[in-house]
């Protein structure tokens, strides 16, 4: 048995039985990663001697009889999220060695979980992009296809748990973020209701957008991620104050009831995009087959507004993003030029060097669209799209309970294809980003292979708080669709 | 042509919370540079802000002291600006739903009637930190320990017509602030601070002109005296029949004159938006009813329960009312008296004087309102008359003893038998015939001149009022 090929859940159990120890476990990954992240290059920092730190302290719980539901499980985390005494840089230039003096509310979660902190991987930078190749220090290669992007922003994340380079690792998606590459790397990836999860020690790009959660390599993994993840947290206070269910009961539930009764909504609107490759459109009818097979009632729904997400989106975002990135100004942490003569020039040459071309383009964008005279017509007006979006929703989930559609309209792109075409990379949200405006929750579980062999994701979205839904819906497709070579030879 | 000038004033009074606005970094003023911050206080990457509900309670108690409208629901926003004692790149503000609206006071500038002054809005927001420069080392250092600290802005109406009112404006808001005891209300260390919007129209006109807005105005008298030079500087312009330019001003207090600090042209665009890391803040009627019954009796309302009950007049009613603790220490005071006049004249006399000779808050001063209570007690009861009450008095200030264990000590308690007085005067009589002769031929001045003779005799202790009817029988 190769240690690094457990799932968590294989993992709990052997570590529990004793069978294996967190050093063991610890120890085969980062071999792993020694071995193979040269290629992959999905880590940006990793944290040797803390892991095997941590990993000793787990066996010695483990000896005492403790189990946590994490305990000695090696995670690997996006280089977002801000981890006490571990560099975290955003994958920018602007923080390259700044370590925090906190952890993120989750990262204080996993570790009381007794997860073990393998690194931090790459990510475009401040999650500005849907590829990882617009991380300040490398990119990131999909582990299926070396000369393919991995998706992004989360893309190191994604093609950590894909080459089993972690056992599960943690994403951020503001549009996206976690679902598409999870979908180009043929693992599982779920953005959790705006507010499920706590935001506190993640660094913002759109704050009213933002969430994180688990990317892992099957549903059950995920959802005994959610289960250490989620609940309010008084330091952030956009997070929900509601009860956080068992979120493995969902799979339970789907052994014990199936998906009987179930209602799905496919929106028009997504699958007449211009665009569509027809290997995902394929993959996603058979999906929508299996699950009819399942006994769930499928039915076309509209989602009206949705010609104008993307436009909208691109405006709420960067408006946000110009705001939350204001702070790195070299005053007090972070890159800092020195060549300036005085305070705006120190300003200036400061962020035009610490950050890279996407980053300033977002700036920019959102800048303008904040601004006196064109605030009405640009942030105003996003916002009002924004909540016919949510209306849309909220009218579809009257008659169902989850809505089903594609991830990404084709299949992860070659490395360089896009990179000189912002806009055409905009569009490949178009699917993902909607959740995020309606503050929804979204999965992406695989759901076949495309000609090329590169994976293909089904994403599944079900109304707020209703995390349940989805777990046990894509449960219950994951069963059934049985795929074979679920993972790349590496 | 006659020109009138319309002003309006914005306060930014820094509330007296433990902690700040959004984290819990202590408040304290004069901190070393830097100890009081935090990860979210100085913006490190991924922290986020919660809202200090004390702070909240307090913008409450400022909108219901004058008046305002409490909004149910108001909501942060982000002023976003560049400065380095501004770590986050913008500062936490409410611009579009303010917690407050539409209030007033009733202001009463010296020696003209009584005027209402509008509020517009009550706001609550973040300070910022300063900047200490180092010309020498050509440096320039961050402070962020008042970074975070809760402010509310009162912005008012442009209401006022003169300097004076402003200033009485000013003072009014001042001493309400700090009677609900919810700033310190302390100017040089910038816990009440002003800026001062003047424009000038020609009287019988309705619109407004261009106006100034003046910055630095860190005293009751720099806030008149730079109203006052900035109405002349405006009225030169304009009576040459130049225009005013709509600028930002800087008083220099040292040689009294305003300069210009920045022009419209080059005024920030903020970029406000709503702060997507704040939920919108509720504020429901238990939350504001509870609020209600902590708040103390307003000056106003004190003011005029005074002349009510304890028939003061207006005047020291007014004084009496000056401030929370001084009002206090009066009815303390005044409690078991039945003659409330007399604790009034006592405060405003010696009381005062102590205070002002003292350098000290009322509340310290070594004479509390108890001992002073007692002492008055001594008075009514006849004990001590008006100038051996004062030597008890002195005595008090330098010794922790009862003014009735003074009184014994020192051997002053009041002579008022009618028997021993009365051989007292008869002998003061027959020691000064000259003097007698001559009271009894119309020099009535002559008899203070006896009356200081007896008190010289008893040291002070003779009752004046028995001696007086003693007297006038005899003389």
């Amino acid at each position: 048995m190769q240690f690094h090929e457990l799932t968590l859940f294989d993992a709990r159990k052997l570590l529990d039985a004793k069978d294996i120890s967190s050093v063991d476990l610890v120890t085969a990954l980062l071999e792993r990663i020694e071995s193979c992240d040269g290629e992959i290059q999905a880590y940006i920092t990793v944290d040797e001697k803390g892991a095997l730190a941590s990993a000793r302290k787990a066996d010695e719980r483990l000896a005492n009889g403790d189990s946590t539901p994490l305990l000695g499980i090696p995670v690997a985390l996006k280089d977002l999220l801000c981890t006490k005494g571990l560099a975290t840089t955003c994958a920018s230039r602007m923080l390259e060695g700044f370590v925090p003096q906190y952890d993120a509310t989750v990262v204080e979660k996993l570790k009381e979980s007794g997860a073990v902190i393998l690194g931090k991987t790459n990510l475009d930078e401040f999650a500005m992009g849907s590829s990882t190749e617009n991380s300040g220090f490398h990119i990131t290669r999909n582990p299926w296809s070396l000369d393919h992007v991995p998706g992004g922003s989360s893309g190191g994340s994604a093609a950590a748990v894909a080459a089993r380079l972690c056992t599960a690792s943690l994403g951020t998606d503001t549009g996206g973020s976690i679902r598409q590459p999870a979908s180009h790397c043929g693992v599982v990836g779920i953005k959790p209701t705006y507010g499920r999860v706590s935001r506190f020690g993640l660094v913002s790009y759109a704050s009213s957008l933002d969430q994180i959660g688990p990317i892992t390599r099957d549903v059950r993994d995920t959802a005994i991620m959610l289960n250490a993840l989620c609940g309010h947290d008084p330091r952030d206070t956009t997070s929900a104050n509601v009860a956080v269910p068992d979120f493995t009961a969902a799979l339970d539930e789907y052994e014990t009831q199936g998906l009987k009764g179930m209602v799905a909504g496919i929106p028009k609107e997504f699958l007449s995009v211009k665009g569509l490759d027809s290997d995902v459109e394929k993959a996603f009818y058979h999906s929508v087959k299996q699950l009819e097979s399942l006994g769930v009632e499928v039915k076309e729904i509209s989602l009206p507004h949705t010609d104008y997400a993307v436009a909208a989106y691109y405006v709420i975002a960067p408006s946000e993003a110009s705001s939350n990135l204001a702070r790195f100004d070299g005053v007090r942490y972070g890159y800092r030029d020195t060549e300036a003569a005085d305070l705006i020039g120190m300003y200036k040459k400061t962020k035009s060097k610490g950050f890279g071309d996407e980053v300033q383009r977002r700036i920019i964008t959102g800048t303008y669209a904040l601004s006196a005279g064109y605030y009405d017509a640009y942030y105003g007006q996003a916002t009002k799209v924004r909540s016919l979006i949510s209306q849309d929703f909220s009218r579809a989930f009257e008659g169902c309970d989850i809505i089903i559609s594609p991830v990404a309209p084709t299949p992860a792109f070659k490395i360089g294809e896009n990179v000189d075409d912002p806009l055409t990379m905009y569009l490949t949200d178009i699917f993902t980003l909607s959740t995020n405006m309606a503050g929804l929750p979204g999965i992406s579980i695989p759901c076949g292979h495309g000609k090329t062999g590169l994976p293909i994701g089904f994403q599944m979205m079900a109304n707020r708080f209703d995390e349940m839904a989805l777990v046990r819906a894509a449960y219950g497709l994951e069963q059934t669709l049985a795929l074979e070579n679920c993972f790349p030879e590496m | 042509m006659l020109f009138e000038p319309v002003i309006g004033l914005e306060v930014h009074a820094q509330l007296k919370t433990k902690t700040k606005i959004f984290c819990n970094c202590p408040t304290t003023f004069g901190a070393p540079p830097n100890a009081n911050t935090c990860p979210v206080c100085t913006g490190m990457p991924g922290v986020l802000p919660v809202l200090n509900r004390q702070a909240v309670t307090f913008a409450i108690k400022s909108a219901l002291a004058t008046d305002c409208t409490i909004a149910r629901e108001s909501r942060f926003d982000r002023k976003n600006y560049f400065y380095p004692d501004l770590p986050k790149g913008y500062q936490i503000s409410q611009y579009a739903f303010p917690i407050a609206e539409h209030g007033h006071l009733v202001v009463e500038p010296e020696g003209a009637d009584p005027k209402r002054i509008g509020i517009t809005r009550i706001h609550m927001e973040e300070d910022a930190g300063k900047l200490i420069h180092d010309p020498g080392r050509g440096k320039s250092m961050v402070d962020l320990n008042r970074t975070g600290v809760p402010l509310v802005e009162i912005v008012s109406e442009p209401d006022m017509r003169s300097a004076e009112e402003a200033g009485a404006y000013l003072r009014k808001l001042h001493a309400i602030l700090k009677y609900i005891d919810i700033c310190d209300g302390n100017m040089e260390e910038g816990s009440f601070r002003c800026d001062a919007n003047i424009s000038l129209r020609p009287v019988g006109q309705e619109e407004f002109g261009t106006r100034t807005e003046l910055k630095n105005l860190n005293s009751f008298k720099h806030v008149e005296k730079a109203i006052r030079h900035e109405i002349q500087r405006q009225t030169y312009i304009l009576e040459e029949g130049k225009k005013v330019i709509q600028e930002t001003r800087l008083w220099d207090p040292n040689k009294n004159v305003t300069r210009s600090m920045r022009g419209k042209e080059d005024a920030h665009d903020y970029r406000y938006f709503p702060d997507p890391d704040l939920v919108p803040l509720i504020v429901d009627e238990t939350w504001i009813d509870a609020v209600k019954k902590e708040m103390p009796e307003l000056p106003d309302a004190r003011k005029q329960r005074f002349i009510a009950d304890y028939s003061l007049s207006e005047y020291d009613a007014g004084i009496l009312t000056g401030s929370r603790q001084l009002a206090d220490y009066y009815e303390e005071a005044a409690a078991n008296l039945k003659d409330k006049k007399q604790a009034a004249n006592w405060i405003m006399g010696p009381v005062l004087g102590l205070v002002k000779s003292q350098g000290l808050a009322i509340e310290t001063i070594p004479v509390s309102a108890t001992e002073l209570s007692e002492l008055l007690l001594l008075v009514e009861a006849g004990k001590l008359n008006a100038g051996t009450a004062k030597t008890v008095f002195e005595e008090m200030i330098i010794s922790d003893k009862a003014p009735l264990a003074i009184m014994k000590e020192k051997g002053l308690e009041q002579v008022s038998d009618q028997s021993e007085l009365d051989s007292i005067v008869m002998s003061v009589i027959e020691a000064n015939p000259k003097e007698h002769d001559a009271y009894k031929n119309g020099k009535t001045k002559l008899f203070s001149f006896f009356m200081g003779q007896i008190m010289k005799q008893t040291k002070g202790k003779a009752d004046p009022k028995v001696v007086t009817s003693l007297l006038k029988q005899n003389l």
